[in-house]
């Protein structure tokens, strides 16, 4: 960079580095974490079906192990299955809604 | 063909018993410590001549800092820069384990996922306790959704839980996923240039050539979000409300 310029000192530098910060090009840490970069299509399907499946693990595991330590037959299974898809339902929809790429109700996130 | 997933299998290299324990080093642990040598060198030599303007390796120090900083201050606050020395390790170790995981013969343990889930878990925690020692028992408020009628809250109230237990899993997931599909692509992809021969051997070839350069891709994107899911669970903890 200061090898085409060899009178450049650093408060040419500075005034240079100020100016293409101002341009924005480096303002933006990464910009990836909105879904609509190149890689779009195949990282949102892995967001989501991490999103879904992973819910659906603990909600299904938490109900094996409640029917397991209180032998209550399949109920706490069936229960905690629903209620593990409605949670994976509602973080696909947090992920994919623009509220960041976690799941939580916090606007604040976003007004950064 | 070769097995596309052989790659992964954890093989012993030097066994160490401890009592019951085994505590050999394995290829996973033997790469972790290539890639824990590997960042504090990046960081150490990189930053040793500490030059006003910075040469070629000191940029590439300095964007990675500057990176994860910029990272940390736009997604928790000013309040988070106690917690940059961890974020920072965390980016620098997913991101060297991916990228030395791409080098032939090399093996990538961010592909199992007890590794990932191990690091998952261990955030998940610290945020939780740190939640907890800022707001005490206001920290349960954040599983009920504000604006909600009371009746919906035993339904949604146990949603909001598991929604909240998902997080380490679907971190895990999606890291270790990521560099395994990949992984296992590139390889079967790989196993149809010989059989193919000189005449169609030419395309799998070309897609594995593409698919290096995606995999670069992938290795820097997941170590992105698994930090940046850090940082966002890391601003919940401490903002709340």
């Amino acid at each position: 960079m200061s090898d085409d310029h060899p009178k450049t000192d650093l408060e040419d530098l500075d005034s240079r580095l100020k100016r293409v910060r101002k341009k924005g090009k480096f303002g933006n840490s990464g910009g990836f974490d909105n879904g609509t970069g190149e890689a779009s299509g195949f990282s949102l399907a892995m967001r989501v079906g991490a999103e879904m499946v992973s819910a659906l693990i603990v909600g299904v595991g938490i109900g094996l192990l409640l029917d397991y330590w209180l032998d209550t037959g399949p109920w706490f299974f069936v229960v905690f299955f629903f209620l593990g898809a409605g949670a994976g339902m509602l973080n696909v929809y947090r992920a994919t809604s623009n509220m960041g790429l976690a799941p939580g109700y916090r606007h604040d996130i976003e007004d950064k | 063909m070769a097995n596309p997933l052989a790659q992964f299998e954890v093989k012993t290299l030097i066994p160490i018993h401890l009592g019951d324990v085994n505590a050999s080093l394995t290829n996973s642990g033997f790469f972790m410590v290539v890639t824990v040598a590997a960042v504090s060198l990046f960081v150490i030599l990189g930053m040793r001549n500490r030059a006003l303007v910075p040469g070629r390796w000191q940029s590439m120090t300095e964007l990675s800092y500057e990176f994860i900083a910029g990272m940390v201050r736009d997604n928790v606050g000013s309040e988070g820069r106690k917690y940059f020395p961890f974020i920072f390790s965390l980016f620098m170790f997913i991101l060297f384990a991916n990228l030395i995981g791409l080098i032939p013969y090399s093996f990538t343990f961010t592909s199992h996922i007890v590794v990932t889930f191990a690091m998952a878990l261990v955030i998940f925690l610290s945020v939780t306790v740190i939640a907890i020692a800022r707001h005490g028992l206001h920290f349960f408020s954040f599983f009920l959704p504000t604006g909600v009628p009371l009746i919906m809250a035993p339904l949604l109230v146990p949603i909001e839980i598991l929604s909240y237990l998902s997080r380490p899993i679907s971190m895990s997931i999606r890291l270790f996923a990521n560099m395994m599909a990949g992984h296992t692509m590139m390889k079967v992809f790989a196993g149809f240039i010989i059989p193919l021969g000189i005449l169609g051997g030419w395309a799998p070839l070309a897609i594995d050539v593409a698919l290096t350069v995606f995999e670069l891709l992938v290795a820097f994107l997941q170590a992105y979000v698994f930090t940046i899911l850090t940082c966002l669970y890391l601003n919940d903890a401490i903002k709340l409300h």
